[in-house]
């Protein structure tokens, strides 16, 4: 049984000022466990985007589009199979590739490339892309990523990046600017073929 | 019958009759003949608890890192003990979502949320949600390939937050790529965040149930008047009430055995869920699919028109939360019995009927290309050379197949083709593979040659009599 509150003087200064050093006390303890908590729990890893070699140059004909896959940059030891990357990489010329993740841009899920029908497709809600990335049909609001591509000599490379969020649906302007930005993409990739 | 010496001497020094004795002999009113919807609550908790005991015994054999949880599975559900506690999980987990949802429809019905039980009910909704995010986090763990693919899905969904998607979304994946840091963020926010909450939760939930005493069944024309209700409910103990042990405890525990025995049951005859592929993300070939309390929601996503999405997807869990805290708040007085609520009978019977519905959906996902297609044969095609037979085979190659069903064959995304030759005229068709639509691409630069004519050629012959 807790035996009722002693009574006294009601809110003396002194019982306010050690409620309130109490409470005070409690937050300090609080905060100084929380802090570096919170911080190790909201800090993100950042890794460098790095150049990965996914075959060499005669490896790849002209026109096929095919699976290449790479490791992300700096894996942790215990990733495991979790740590590569798998992206379709299609020859469009003698130094010129274009590399496209297999991110749906509805929901993540990966694109299949269908060779005879030139089409990517979504085993989840049905998305379909041309075979330039832009939307065919279904759900997708955007065209597929494209990863960076070079040719150093005989070695093709791909940038590694971050799994692509597609966040909110673009507004049909801001789309346009959009697109333009995927074809930077893929100017830069074969700027990055031309500078070898 | 005298207690044993040693109890007397440990309840002496911690006075655990005196103090619980009380709490489980409180005294609840008669439920009459609704006494067995009572049992949901604590066979919640029962399932809740069994989650507890099954998850310690896994946790001491998982391995949380994502290049061994997967083996580390595979070693559990190989040793034969190992089966039937995975098995238990899984199936338990299965339990839980259907218990705590019908127990959440029992007190919605019979308005048990109202005065003085408001908080009863907010309680209960965060374990509701905390139970959902207890599920999803679960499936991800078994981190086989659609584990895998499941952590890329929840971060595309975040990420569709206005102006910190892009943080959250990679917040989520704890990084900027699925990796070594992924799948333990998951595992601390089912095995230690998650719970943590739901101790809390519980905690509080059973203390008001105490402190409030649980519901009467409603009385038709017996509306919850705030001013005058505590003290109706202490006469009315007075008069009818019975003591919980255990005159209403016997049901919770038998209905709880029950529930047990039949998780326990099905993970003996089953066995766990089949582990899938390994979580490697270079095996494209990958079809995704939640588990079946989220496999609803995959087919809403899929349904919905395009512009609603973000909407969707963002507003509706939060409308959910908004509907689940303001609920008490709006309605905290007033008619308990249902039939006096005629629309919180349609309203559950709509969420019922939505979520049976598009699981059913969902679980056949007609959106999905039908990967598997095979070539049409020539019966079918009615031809072995020709245009029409050529035309069945580009049919088949550019991908028509995966989405359009041919005599039963093929894919259910687009309209069926069986018998098109009737239905179009050479234009029409013409207009279609040309024009594509919201759900077909445009076939205007891939059909090379005599393509579009054998192409046509074959849809023409698609009819009820076939000449």
């Amino acid at each position: 049984m807790i035996a009722p509150a002693p009574s006294g003087p009601p809110e003396g200064g002194r019982r306010r000022f050690l409620s309130r050093l109490s409470i005070l006390a409690g937050a300090v303890a609080a905060a100084l466990v929380g802090i570096p908590s919170g911080r190790f729990l909201l800090g993100l890893r950042k890794v460098p985007q790095v150049w990965r070699r996914v075959g060499s140059l005669d490896g790849f004909a002209i026109g096929n589009t095919v699976e290449v896959t790479f490791l992300d940059p700096s894996p942790l030891p215990w990733s495991g199979v979790s740590a590569r990357t798998a992206a379709w990489l299609r020859r469009i010329g003698d130094q010129r590739f274009l590399a496209f993740s297999v991110h749906c841009t509805h929901l993540g899920c990966p694109v299949r490339w269908l060779p005879d029908a030139e089409l990517f497709m979504c085993p989840c809600h049905g998305g379909v892309f041309y075979e330039d990335g832009r939307v065919a049909s279904g759900p997708p609001p955007r065209p597929l990523v494209q990863y960076p591509v070079r040719v150093r000599g005989d070695a093709v490379e791909i940038l590694t990046s971050p799994v692509p969020i597609t966040g909110p649906r673009p507004e049909a302007s801001e789309l346009g600017h959009y697109r333009g930005g995927a074809n930077a993409c893929e100017r830069r990739a074969r700027g990055g073929g031309s500078t070898s | 019958m005298r207690a044993p010496r040693a109890w007397r001497w440990f309840d002496e020094l911690t006075g655990l009759s005196r103090g619980l004795g009380p709490i489980l002999r409180h005294p609840v009113p008669p439920a009459g003949r609704s006494a067995w919807l009572y049992v949901l609550g604590s066979a919640t908790l029962v399932a809740f608890l069994l989650q507890v005991v099954t998850g310690t015994a896994l946790a001491t054999g998982y391995v949380t890192s994502s290049g061994d949880a997967y083996d580390s599975l595979r070693f559990i559900s190989g040793t034969a003990v190992g089966r039937v506690v995975r098995g238990a999980h899984a199936y338990g987990a299965s339990a839980m979502v259907i218990l705590i949802g019908a127990h959440a429809i029992r007190v919605y019905l019979m308005g048990a949320y109202k005065y003085p039980r408001q908080v009863n009910w907010l309680s209960g909704a965060a374990l509701l949600l905390l139970t959902l995010g207890m599920a999803f986090t679960g499936q991800l763990l078994r981190w086989d390939q659609t584990g895998y693919w499941t952590a890329v899905i929840a971060a595309e969904q975040a990420g569709r937050t206005p102006a910190l998607g892009d943080w959250i979304g990679h917040f989520v994946l704890a990084g900027s790529t699925v990796g070594g840091a992924t799948l333990s963020r998951f595992f601390a926010t089912h095995v230690f965040f998650i719970p943590g909450l739901v101790y809390l939760a519980v905690a509080l939930h059973l203390y008001l149930v105490l402190h409030n005493g649980i519901s009467e069944p409603p009385v038709l024309g017996r509306p919850v008047e705030p001013a005058t209700y505590r003290a109706w409910y202490r006469e009315h103990l007075e008069r009818e009430g019975r003591p919980f042990w255990p005159e209403a405890a016997w049901r919770d525990a038998v209905f709880a055995m029950l529930v047990v025995a039949v998780v326990l049951g099905v993970a003996a005859a089953l066995g766990p869920p089949e582990l899938g592929r390994p979580p490697d993300p270079t095996l494209i070939d990958a079809s995704p699919r939640p588990d079946w309390y989220f496999l609803w929601y995959f087919a809403v996503l899929s349904v919905i028109p395009k512009w609603s999405e973000d909407v969707v997807i963002v507003l509706g869990p939060l409308l959910l939360v908004v509907f689940l805290v303001a609920l008490p708040l709006v309605a905290g007085r007033g008619e308990r019995h249902p039939l006096a609520r005629p629309w919180a009978i349609a309203g559950v019977a709509a969420v019922v009927v939505l979520v049976w519905h598009e699981s059913r959906v969902g679980a056949v996902a007609p959106w999905s290309p039908r990967f598997d297609a095979r070539p049409l044969p020539a019966d079918v095609v009615g031809a072995t050379e020709g245009p029409i037979a050529t035309g069945a085979r580009v049919f088949y190659d550019r991908g028509c197949l995966y989405c359009h069903l041919v005599s039963g064959r093929g894919g259910i995304r687009g309209p069926d083709l069986s018998t098109v030759g009737d239905r179009l005229s050479r234009e029409q068709l013409l207009t279609r593979i040309y024009s594509g639509a919201a759900n077909m691409p445009s076939y205007v630069t891939k059909l090379r040659g005599q393509e579009l004519e054998s192409l046509l050629a074959f849809l023409a012959s698609r009819q009820r009599n076939a000449p």
